[in-house]
């Protein structure tokens, strides 16, 4: 070897494989304005459709008349639940086993519900003829607290199914009731609380909020008469389940539809589900012959394409008197809204909330969730996280501050006391979880050194006291939270959506020049997908990530694959990734061989390239072997180098953090100022660490504004009264903290890679942390439970109720 | 409807159009003149993602009509890179310190740090906090776009960007 030859260390450096900060290849479009999103697509003799809304909750929808819109020049068509009901499309499966409607059926249920879909030249002449579409409505009494949607009494929301004793997930106690879900051990848990010596109850509230995405859900409906082939091209988190339920919907066999989710901005939950725009811009387009575009305003996103959390969680906990937890129960109402269009993986109508027993070794839980109707805005997205994993997170962690309040014990204290130790590991958890990996003392010992956590509460006593003496108006809280969160669904056996299951793919073929495209199940709303999958393939294969192309969103040429959200790009199709170029790599082994004249077992792998064990001059690179997979491949071997490879994963991953937040509060405005936040996560093998960063930065920036701002709320008459960015709350840079970042690197044992997911760590981690930071600056003047959103108002009415401005 | 005649410079360029006197400029500028950089993300001129540059001030394309914008001088993200084609500063600057993720409020922020730094060339952190507060993002938490923004200024006035302490 001359001294000119590159080192292995200097050729993998070059490669930017996994562990570099590599740059992303996206930004070179979207910082020149170059990105290609929905809304930026024109075609020839393209129309535009909007919707005429409902502006009742409920309401009795006694006459619809389209006349006066229809005339309106450049008006092409409006449609109706009657026109749908032709093509029977008037109601639309949801995924989770019930049915919406598309358009108004007989009543509306919630308020701004689509009532008609106005189609015309341009989006101006659609807006002012839908508000020309005339409704006679007769208002009807309305359901909007949840709590009290299945009393005797109460308004029948349902009337399609208000006799059927039988929902998609079990028996229905009452008309507005969607289901009963539970798990666990209830006579186990019971018998934990009736020998506990210490336990605490409380109602912790997750408001109904908006995962909000800068970009709304839009779609271009394309359907060509001739060939019966229909082109939908939207903002779909999930191309090919959107592709498969339209077909299923729309009884357009699946081979001729063509679904394209070009460029998104960004998703966080809101571009799963399948909405009542897709399906009239697809009947639009068959009935005109036309393309046709739909793109709902902020106020529509807001107010009718999904919503998520919306959990009333009743959380107990039993323990020692020396601080060790023998028990956990919760009963949960859930708020669904008029149609019960949850995104869950089909058999878990509350989604993975089981996972609600935390970082902590409790031996005996229970959980009941029953989910009911309500005059809302159907939905329940996972708003980054996985589903449900952000409502069991919070609960468990507000719960765990208030036992450690009752015991007079620290909450880091109490916490390090029952986590998980590390030789636990695999755990399985009083719900059947089996996480798989873990570190947890030293996550939250090395959070708790690098914030001096000791000082920090010497200073809160000293301040506490200062308060107390009159000489300051300011308290301070220290938020601790430490989460396990479940994703990358998901094994078969538990996971599938409308019975599909929830592997997902990688397809690989690298070019006869050694560069190489990838394509893929899933689908990056911002997440960086086209650089990190190229990172998976440089380290595996040898190939500079510049010499990959990632693709996705297309699913004529993309593997199928149930799409991103949930982390599951990384745990699923990055394992997918991982193994077709193993595939790959194990042909190019026996090519290099043949090349060679060795066996292939006289062969060792080289970063960029194979050698001859023992002499390591004699080599063949990826470069050359990809050369000869297309020019002389051994004999009896098929020419080509590409794989691909469907990955069902054997388990779930199951990242961590360990998150500090230190807040001041001026209990006479209610202000709260964030001191400081630290975030140390664990996401097994870290691939792109300045991506990794960026998730963090953005996932506790949305944390943010949901624990300290946001709220869907309903007035008494179910009106929407948040469904603006006057109203709802998004942080601006003024408002958000800065981020420190921090991690500790436990690989998952059974991912190909050990790579776990991180996108919605901070999300999960971080809404509890900033909750409980703010609950804890109040702690020493009494107050137990003070429920989200954080906001200046309702903190300084908590500090009023706890008497402070008297 | 009627329309009325606009002209304007757009990115550079002559621009003679006609116009419905209601089309905002946004859609004036993404429908008809093919600009689709500058984005819609509300209703309500909170978001930014609209920001273009007119006249030397920053402004939400979809709160203004096209014909109030005749006879303005317009940039938007599309004419922000060098004459030799090559990355404006500050476009650089959002990837190199990964300033973006899903890139749909990107162009007008970009847009807007351009104007802020024709406004104050060093700004500190809490003035660019404060100047780009009209824009928002759902993806990053600010942190890099203020990085970005300060990598940008630095390069601009030729001194070594030192990222500041934590």
């Amino acid at each position: 070897m001359n001294a000119q030859t590159p080192t292995s260390a200097e050729r993998a450096a070059k490669l930017e494989g996994m562990g570099c900060k590599r740059k992303r290849v996206e930004d070179i479009r979207f910082v020149q304005g170059k990105g290609n999103y929905v809304d930026d697509i024109k075609l020839p003799g393209m129309l535009y459709g909007d919707f005429t809304r409902s502006p009742h909750a409920h309401a009795r929808v006694k006459k619809i008349d389209t006349t006066k819109a229809a005339a309106v020049p450049g008006v092409v068509a409006v449609i109706t639940a009657e026109t749908l009901k032709t093509v029977n499309l008037a109601w639309m499966p949801t995924l989770a086993g019930d049915v919406q409607m598309v358009l108004a059926d007989g009543k509306v249920l919630f308020q701004n519900q689509e009532v008609a879909f106005v189609i015309a030249d341009d989006r101006y002449t659609a807006a002012d003829a839908a508000e020309l579409v005339e409704v006679e409505y007769e208002d009807l009494p309305c359901v909007v607290d949840p709590l009290k949607a299945m009393a005797p009494d109460a308004p029948v929301l349902r009337e399609d199914i208000k006799d059927k004793k039988e929902g998609a997930h079990g028996p229905r106690k009452h008309y507005n009731h969607v289901f009963n879900w539970q798990a666990g051990d209830k006579a186990a848990a019971d018998a934990a609380f009736a020998k506990a010596d210490v336990t605490i109850k409380e109602m912790i509230v997750y408001p109904r909020v908006h995962p909000c995405p800068l970009e709304t859900c839009q779609c271009v409906a394309s359907f060509d008469k001739i060939k019966g082939e229909l082109t939908l091209w939207g903002t779909f988190q999930a191309p090919h389940v959107i592709r498969t339920v339209g077909s299923l919907i729309s009884k357009i066999p699946e081979h001729k539809i063509h679904v394209i989710a070009p460029d998104i901005g960004g998703g966080f939950g809101n571009k799963v589900g399948a909405y009542p725009g897709y399906i009239c811009a697809i009947v639009a387009s068959i009935v005109t012959g036309r393309p046709v575009k739909w793109v709902e305003d902020r106020i529509e996103n807001l107010s009718t394409t999904a919503f998520a959390r919306d959990f009333f969680m009743e959380t107990e906990i039993a323990c020692t008197k020396d601080g060790k937890i023998t028990g956990l129960r919760c009963y949960t109402i859930a708020d669904h809204g008029a149609f019960d269009a949850c995104a869950n993986a089909t058999k878990w109508p509350a989604g993975l909330f089981s996972i609600i027993s935390g970082s902590y070794d409790i031996p005996a839980a229970h959980v009941s969730v029953d989910g009911v109707y309500s005059n809302k805005a159907p939905g329940g997205v996972a708003y980054r996280c996985s589903f449900r994993v952000t409502e069991a997170a919070y609960a468990i962690e507000r719960a765990m501050d208030i036992m450690a309040q009752k015991l007079g014990m620290d909450p880091a204290d109490f916490r390090m006391k029952n986590l998980i130790r590390r030789e636990q590991f695999p755990y399985t958890s009083a719900f059947g979880w089996v996480y798989d990996s873990g570190d947890y003392q030293t996550a939250l010992t090395k959070a708790m050194e690098t914030v001096n956590y000791k000082k920090l509460r010497e200073e809160q006593k000293k301040k506490q006291e200062a308060f107390r003496r009159g000489e300051t108006r300011e308290v301070m809280g220290v938020g601790v939270a430490f989460f396990t969160e479940i994703v990358g669904a998901g094994p078969s056996r538990n996971c599938d959506i409308l019975g599909i299951a929830m592997f997902d793919s990688a397809e690989i073929r690298i070019h006869p020049t050694g560069t190489g495209i990838c394509r893929l199940g899933t689908k990056s709303q911002g997440q960086g997908h086209e650089t990190t999958y190229a990172q998976i393939i440089a380290t595996e294969l040898g190939i500079a990530a510049d010499n990959i192309m990632v693709e996705e969103g297309n699913t004529d040429t993309a593997p199928y694959g149930l799409g991103t959200y949930g982390s599951r790009s990384t745990p699923v199709s990055g394992a997918a990734t991982a193994m077709a170029c193993r595939k790959i790599k194990a042909k190019a082994q026996m090519i290099a061989a043949y090349m060679l004249e060795v066996h292939d077992d006289d062969l060792e792998w080289d970063v960029d390239r194979f050698r001859v064990k023992g002499n390591p001059e004699r080599f063949k690179t990826m470069t050359e072997i990809a050369w000869a997979a297309y020019h002389e491949v051994p004999p009896g071997m098929e020419p080509g180098l590409e794989a691909i490879n469907y990955y069902d994963p054997p388990n779930f991953t199951y990242p961590f953090g360990a998150y500090i937040c230190v807040v001041d509060i001026d209990v006479d405005t209610g202000a709260t100022k964030v001191r400081r936040f630290y975030a140390l996560d664990d996401c097994g093998t870290r691939i792109n660490p300045m991506i990794i960063e960026g998730q963090i930065h953005g996932g506790l920036t949305e944390a943010f504004g949901i624990a300290m701002g946001q709220e869907i709320h309903y007035d008494d008459a179910g009106n929407v009264t948040t469904a603006s960015l006057m109203d709802y709350f998004l942080p601006t840079a003024v408002e958000t903290p800065k981020w420190e970042t921090d991690w500790t690197t436990t690989p998952s044992p059974h991912h190909p890679i050990g790579a776990k997911g991180v996108g919605e760590s901070p999300n999960v981690g971080g809404v509890p942390c900033f909750s409980n930071a703010v609950n804890d600056a109040f702690k020493f003047l009494g107050s137990t439970h003070i429920n989200m959103p954080h906001d200046n108002w309702r903190t300084w009415m908590a500090a009023d109720k706890l008497g402070v401005h008297a | 409807m009627a329309k009325s005649k606009v002209t304007m410079k757009v990115n550079g360029k002559a621009v003679e159009e006609l116009v419905e006197p209601r089309t905002l400029l946004i859609h004036f500028l993404r429908e008809q003149l093919n600009l689709t950089g500058p984005h819609i993300g509300c209703d309500t001129s909170h978001c930014g993602a609209c920001t273009v540059d007119l006249d030397g001030k920053s402004v939400k394309a979809c709160t203004m009509f096209a014909v109030q914008a005749d006879g303005a001088d317009i940039r938007t993200i599309e004419g922000m890179a060098n004459a030799d084609g090559t990355l404006h500063v500050l476009q650089e600057a959002f990837r190199e310190m990964h300033g973006l993720q899903c890139g749909f409020c990107t162009p007008g922020m970009i847009t807007r740090a351009y104007r802020l730094l024709q406004e104050n060339p060093s700004p500190s952190e809490e003035e660019i906090r404060f100047g780009i507060s009209g824009n928002l993002c759902r993806c990053t938490g600010y942190q890099n776009i203020v990085k970005a923004i300060q990598y940008a200024a630095a390069k601009i006035a030729g001194v070594p960007y030192q990222e500041a302490a934590e």
